[in-house]
């Protein structure tokens, strides 16, 4: 969302209640983030017009007018075919498009090739249900495109972004109420960690790292000289230990042992440093690899503190109970590490640390804690004591006189899957999530579910058909990688050829042994999304 | 939508049954073979789901018919076919009496014991079968005149009525036998005053050539030369109300959906006659059912509807079949379709079954029924001219009123208005049935008084001694002899608190055991229940209660059920608990029954 | 938006357009008993407890769902409306178990004098209620008072169904339904006295659509939906309110921002519920934020409070 200048989807979940059409493209929040699929019923039920654009007939899916199963990895040939259509119909905003944006003329140009009949090939998606997706999406009033992680976790996730937000721009359906970009973020505060600078690049609130103004002033409230160069992403990061310039990690909250893409590499690489430490509350299998363990807190039921959802919202979070053991509260550890290393941090409760932090953040100026209270959050920027906070961003592309730059245009061209489907490793694999687990399932592990499927590999019943392989046997999957083995569920919403694995069971499973770890030069993320696998009967 | 079906499958039969009402699948996401089309693009969804919703009971009550019951496997289909949750499905199918969803005989008998059929040989026949679970007690089925009545369910044939029947005949229909339809049979029959039966017994049902030699479609004709405004002025001042029981005037009615913003308008005819004691209704769309659809075509006409649906109880088969036959004639000689009589209006008419449930006369239960829904009534405001079928104004008459309409036109409201009285003009069906020398449903002009009505039919049998009537039904209330001189009407019914209701007039003589039929009564209230409210749901069975202790000897508590009548009365959702009551009521003030 | 003003019971009240009487009614400080009614629900107004004279209708209204008019004029404490209410409480008490109602409704039941009793002796539990067919019911003889009390269902690790103690106030089939959840796995079936929520064909909840929200449970005006910790713990008879606090926090799974009631018992989380007045969540959760608290307490060889012995305990997995 750089284009527009933030770091957050631009609507809230309200407006999705009353917005005429809807389009998830690689989403499946029925199952990965429920709650935001009830505010979506609402305005399926109000009357909006549902796409889903995902390879697999998801949960979510099965609601939408129109489902388009297009191949893993072509999402760009699609968006760029549909921008291309639009404007070939002649439905773009071309009022919006000269006040408020720059570059449709090479976007123009660029999607030029991306012709229904070259989407229909590469998506294997019909044209005239492009054609048709173009249609509805120019001519609705409003509407919401949103995404996850099957637009993210590819190996140019960040071009499969910006093909998107050209849509928008060529359409105006962003900046006013009901229409609007709609990342949901994959995980609780992720969206928070952003904003508060867990990123390589900035700072808290969205203040650059290389810009010397925001440096300076950084370095002015915490009395000390900071790195003027942006730190590294965490794909970086393992590359830096495989030169050997990283030694030594602090991992706080994190599993990359079981989460990251290639898993047996990330392992490997984990195994070689000089020193890592671990701050979590469970011994996960990276904290079993670490020097030293910080036992943690657990932070939304015992420490108090913020948490920022996807719709930019800030909340409280408060301790119901208390941590069991020596167990701290993470602010706490590395406050009494910043004391040990010879700094006097004292020991901030995390009132003075948000203090500190609307001090230095304007977006979050106004939201005292007592106002995050009474409004039952606010979203930002709320950058003074009144402010009611934001629902929507990008307003300003529909001002008269614009405040600042247009937005641009950023053309993308398609790019291939890294990990190609071959005579050897025919099936595309990809992984998502299931609505009872989460993540490597260190915490959804410790509940028992009645609809826990666990670490099986979901596949089109036609292809386990032509292995001689009936539900539940076990069978061998292997990618260019490693192999692993787990049971075979039957599921009609895959198609021949593609298969699914859900990430939570990497103890019984252990999918990301087989994905590849090329990733986003931008972002980082590692294309979960699509790896190449062999499916084999065992034979005794 | 993302169901959770059960992993029972349909069989070849069963599937062919759904089909036939759903047409073959359109894609492997619904039930057909996967292809490689489908992998790739799937339209369907919420909406799509949505507006199928309305053929889900038309699919159960179809593999009801073929197959004699809905197994999960067959239930399963039609919940792929239709995208309808399968919990949603089963809560529909154990809402109707009629639909099965546990293995059964292929013929059951349903026998009448209701306040008509009971002493007049229903009860007997069901002693003549004991326990067996192919023959079971009914309540009324809208054939009072030829106690007793007896219903087949016949799997993979048509259902059958009985009447006049007796245990022997009930047992060689259901051993594989058939029987023929009774006759259509109303006793003034060759009256020159008769309006609304001129053509009973005289027309040929299936006939249109028939109808229109009777001055049939005249009146249509004469209508689509007025404005629809035109047309709706006429009925006003003919001042009809309607005949359903509740007597709102049909003009105003008509009006309020004919002004209604929305273009999309529903025209409906409440043809679920299952009032204890009604007949009338089955009688005329037996033996004048393009009378029906000629009425509903110029109502159509009036209001701007394009759809018209008639929702005919289960329980009448010959009349669904000749109202089917007579809207195909119809639609064949351009008089039904997209152009009716070269006018350019376009109107359709359809026939939708009920499944057993008298709820589902209620107005608002029966526009959930044809939604796919349980026949539950919803809560007023807003009214069916407001939001009504599928949320969109709605005019819903009953067969009777609509039935009116023809001559509305073709003589002028004025006409109609000066037959009867000034409050309740016109004339009106009465359905004769009990201790009378010849049941039947008679038209008289409102007026005529009660005992007028039972002279008309010949006077009371049994002992011959009259000891009360059911009037209006077992939603009415009894009266006694005193009020023989009632004129009927509506004005005049109400200054006595009583009904017309759907005017019936239930006979009972002098040796009536009425604490058996105030019981009767309380149990199909208690049956036919819809169970959504509390006041009704549970005050209908107390009430049963309270009977049942005196029936076993206990003195009865009056009180106790006064209460329950106040709050049925007072706070039920609709008109079935609100009438709940008041028969039981009433026989208790006539001392009928009590200590 | 346009306000309306009424009266209600000699007092002047104005609300917006659109309002419902009994909100209207609440503005004044004149509560009214509810059974079937919850903010973040559609109103279905069956069980008529809330019912008000509204003069110039003949019938009493339902007072959750008909909406104010301008100059309406009502009474909520009319003889005709006290005996109504009165008679509902005695309806649905004298054949549902109602000993796990909020006080509220038993203030509400006594005020009203309800006296359930005077129907007769309740019937013993049946075995069919979950089979009956429409349109027929055993005669009574009158020596009982017919009620819905029947086996208790539990068929999984997270919910129990107690349908003796359901009085059909349809707020679990909205909540699994369209105002939430959209599963479906639940409906209202058979007719009458006879209807109940069921599942397919009385299907576990574990072969149904159910997906374990819990938001059924939230809504449960009566616990005859309850989540197994409470179950357990009740059994055990260690449950206990008095000692429990309510915090509230953010769901720590994915990123919509739920917000978590924590019921927290001798340092223990036994529930977990949603506000119903929040945006976010309507008071409508998932199965993770609902129940996969687990982790903070493990269950397996951590266990060691009572509470924890109690819950591990009564593991059917």
């Amino acid at each position: 969302m750089a284009v527009l200048g933030a770091g957050g989807g631009t609507s809230s979940y309200e407006e999705i209640e009353s917005t005429e059409l809807i389009i998830l493209w690689g989403s499946n929040p029925r199952e990965a983030h429920p709650i935001f699929f009830h505010h979506l019923m609402k305005g399926v039920r109000n009357g909006a017009e549902m796409y889903t654009i995902d390879p697999r007939r998801t949960t979510s899916a099965q609601w939408a007018d129109t489902w388009m199963g297009l191949n893993v990895g072509s999402d760009i040939v699609l968006a760029n075919a549909v921008g291309r259509e639009i404007i070939a119909q002649d439905l773009h905003n071309k009022e919006f498009i000269s006040h408020s944006t720059s570059g449709f003329e090479t976007y123009a140009a660029r999607v030029q090739p991306y012709t229904l009949e070259y989407a229909r090939e590469i998506t294997g998606i019909p044209a005239e249900a492009i054609r048709q997706l173009a249609y509805d999406y120019a001519t609705a009033k409003t509407a919401q495109l949103c995404w996850v992680l099957g637009i993210t976790e590819h190996h140019n996730g960040t071009d499969n972004v910006l093909a998107l937000i050209d849509l928008a721009l060529l359409t105006g359906h962003v900046g006013r109420f009901g229409s609007g970009l709609v990342p949901i973020r994959g995980q609780n505060n992720v969206q928070g960690g952003g904003d508060m600078g867990g990123l390589p690049n900035k700072y808290p609130g969205y203040q650059d790292v290389e810009d010397p103004a925001s440096r300076c002033k950084f370095e002015e409230a915490w009395g000390c000289e900071l790195n003027p160069v942006d730190g590294r992403h965490i794909s970086l990061m393992f590359d830096a230990m495989e030169e050997g310039t990283i030694r030594g990690l602090y991992v706080v909250g994190e599993n990359p042992a079981q989460s990251e893409a290639d898993a047996d590499r990330i392992r490997k690489l984990l195994a070689n440093l000089e020193f890592m430490v671990a701050q979590d509350i469970f011994l996960t299998k990276t904290a079993a690899m670490a020097d030293v363990v910080f036992p943690a807190a657990v932070g939304w039921a015992e420490s108090e503190g913020t948490a920022t959802s996807s719709d930019r919202r800030v909340q409280r979070i408060r301790a119901a109970l208390q941590p069991p053991g020596e167990a701290k509260h993470d602010h706490e550890i590395i406050a009494m590490l910043a004391n040990a290393m010879g700094h006097d941090w004292g020991s901030p409760s995390a009132f003075e640390i948000w203090e500190e932090l609307r001090s230095l953040s304007p977006m979050h100026y106004g939201m005292t804690y007592e106002r995050l209270e009474e409004l039952g959050g606010i979203q930002w920027p709320c950058p003074d004591l009144d402010h009611p906070g934001t629902p929507f961003l990008h307003s300003w592309l529909w001002e008269d006189t614009l405040p600042r730059e247009p937005a641009p245009f950023k053309p993308v061209d398609y790019a291939p899957p890294i990990d190609p489907l071959s005579e050897d490793y025919p099936i595309r694999l990809t992984t998502g999530r299931r609505l009872d687990s989460y993540n490597t399932g260190v915490q959804s592990g410790g509940y028992q579910s009645p609809i826990r499927h666990g670490g099986v590999l979901d596949m089109a019943p036609a292809d386990a058909a032509r292995l001689s392989v009936g539900e539940g046997e076990v069978v061998r999957i292997a990618s260019r990688r490693a192999s692993i083995e787990a049971p075979v569920r039957f599921d009609s919403a895959l198609r021949p050829g593609l298969a699914f694995m859900s990430v939570h069971h990497p103890d019984d499973a252990d999918v990301n042994r087989l994905t590849i770890d090329a990733w986003d030069p931008q972002a980082g993320t590692a294309e979960f999304k699509a790896t190449a696998i062999r499916v084999d009967k065992i034979t005794v | 939508m993302d169901l959770r079906l059960m992993d029972a499958t349909a069989t070849a039969d069963e599937i062919a049954a759904v089909d036939v009402v759903l047409g073959p699948p359109e894609s492997g996401w619904t039930g057909g073979v996967m292809t490689a089309a489908d992998t790739r693009l799937a339209q369907g969804g919420y909406h799509a789901a949505a507006a199928q919703r309305h053929l889900l009971l038309p699919a159960l009550l179809q593999v009801q018919s073929e197959i004699g019951w809905i197994s999960e496997g067959a239930m399963n289909y039609v919940c792929v076919r239709l995208q309808v949750p399968p919990a949603e499905a089963h809560g529909v199918a154990t809402f109707y009496a009629l639909l099965s969803t546990t293995k059964r005989p292929d013929r059951v008998a349903h026998v009448c014991d209701d306040v008509g059929c009971r002493d007049r040989g229903g009860g007997a026949i069901l002693e003549a079968f004991g326990d067996r679970d192919d023959v079971v007690p009914s309540p009324c089925l809208g054939q009072c005149d030829r106690a007793p009545a007896v219903f087949v369910q016949r799997a993979g044939e048509s259902d059958v009525v009985l009447g006049n029947s007796e245990p022997m005949e009930v047992e060689l229909v259901l051993g594989g036998g058939s029987a023929p339809p009774p006759p259509v049979t109303a006793p003034q029959v060759g009256d020159g005053s008769l309006r609304l039966l001129r053509r009973v017994g005289v027309v040929d049902p299936a006939g249109l050539d028939s109808y229109r030699s009777h001055g049939g479609y005249e009146a249509l004709i004469q209508a689509i030369g007025m404005s629809p405004g035109e047309v709706i002025a006429e009925v006003k001042v003919s001042n009809i109300r309607g005949r359903g029981g509740a007597a709102f005037p049909m003009g105003i009615k008509w009006e309020g959906v004919a002004a209604a913003p929305e273009s999309e308008r529903y025209l409906i005819c409440n043809a679920d006659e299952s009032e204890p004691g009604t007949f009338k209704d089955r009688v005329l769309m037996e033996g004048d059912p393009f009378a029906l659809v000629e009425s509903m075509t110029i109502a159509g006409y009036a209001v701007g509807a394009t759809k018209g649906y008639i929702y005919v109880r289960s329980e009448y088969p010959v009349a669904r079949q000749r109202l089917e036959g007579a809207i195909a004639a119809a639609r064949d000689a351009g008089l039904l379709g997209s152009d009716v009589a070269g006018s350019g209006f376009a109107f359709d008419l359809e026939v939708r079954s009920g499944a057993g449930a008298y709820i589902c006369g209620e107005e608002t239960a029966l526009m959930n029924s044809i939604e796919g829904y349980r026949g539950e009534p919803r809560n007023k405001p807003p009214f069916p001219t407001q939001v009504g079928l599928f949320g969109k104004p709605t005019v819903i008459n009953n067969v009777e009123t609509l039935m009116n309409v023809p001559d509305i036109i073709a003589d002028g409201g004025a006409a109609f208005a000066a037959l009867g009285t000034e409050q309740s003009t016109g004339t009106k069906l009465f359905c004769l049935a009990g201790d009378i020398a010849a049941p039947g449903v008679y038209e008289v002009p409102f007026g005529v008084t009660l005992g007028d009505v039972i002279e008309l039919a010949g006077g009371v049998t049994g002992s011959g001694v009259l000891k009360a009537v059911l009037l209006g039904g077992a939603a009415g209330v009894f009266v006694g002899t005193e009020h023989l001189d009632m004129p009927l009407t509506l004005e005049d019914a109400r200054s006595r608190n009583a009904t017309l209701g759907s005017g019936v007039v239930m006979v009972y003589d002098d040796t009536t055991d009425f604490r058996a039929i105030l019981r009767r009564v309380a149990e199909f209230f208690r049956d036919e229940s819809c169970g959504q409210c509390v006041p009704c749901r549970v005050g209908t069975v107390r009430q049963e209660e309270l009977l049942a202790r005196h029936l076993g000897g206990e003195s009865l508590d009056a009180d106790l059920l006064a209460e329950l009548a106040q709050v049925m009365g007072d706070a039920s959702i609709c008109g079935l608990g609100h009438t709940a009551s008041g028969a039981i009521q009433s026989a208790l003030q006539l001392g009928l029954v009590g200590d | 938006m346009n306000e309306v003003a009424l009266n209600i019971d000699g007092v002047a009240a104005s609300v917006p357009e659109g309002s419902t009487i009994l909100e209207a009614c609440r503005s004044v400080d004149k509560p009214q008993p509810t059974l079937c009614y919850l903010e973040n629900l559609t109103p279905v107004n069956a069980c008529r407890v809330c019912v008000v004279e509204v003069e110039n209708n003949r019938l009493l209204v339902p007072s959750c769902s008909r909406p104010v008019e301008e100059g309406m004029v009502v009474n909520t404490d009319t003889e005709r409306v006290r005996h109504s209410r009165k008679m509902v409480f005695e309806f649905v008490a004298s054949s549902v178990q109602m000993d796990l109602v909020d006080e509220e409704t038993r203030e509400w039941m006594d005020y009203y004098g309800a006296d359930p009793s005077r129907y007769g002796n309740p019937a013993a539990s049946s075995l069919d209620r979950d089979s009956r067919h429409p349109g027929h019911h055993p005669i009574p003889d009158g020596s009982e008072a017919a009620n819905v009390h029947q086996p208790i269902k539990v068929d999984n690790d997270l919910y129990v169904r107690d349908y003796s103690r359901c009085i059909l106030c349809y707020k679990c089939v909205e909540a699994c339904g369209e105002d939430a959840q959209n599963s479906f796995a639940i409906a209202v079936s058979g007719r009458g006295f006879d209807a109940r929520i069921s599942t397919e064909f009385d299907t576990p909840l574990t072969n149904s659509a159910c997906v374990f929200c819990g938001n059924c449970i939230g809504v449960c005006p009566t616990g005859a939906l309850m989540f197994r910790s409470e179950y357990e713990m009740r059994k055990a008879e260690i449950w206990d309110e008095d000692e429990q606090s309510v915090t509230r926090t953010i769901c720590s799974y994915c990123a919509v921002g739920c917000n978590l009631d924590l019921h927290v018992q001798d340092n223990r989380i036994v529930k977990v519920t949603s506000p119903i007045d929040h945006s976010i969540t309507d008071g409508h959760l998932c199965i993770k934020g609902r129940f996969g608290y687990e982790y903070v307490q493990d269950l397996g060889e951590m266990a060691s409070t009572p509470i924890d012995i109690v819950l591990a305990r009564a593991r059917t997995t």
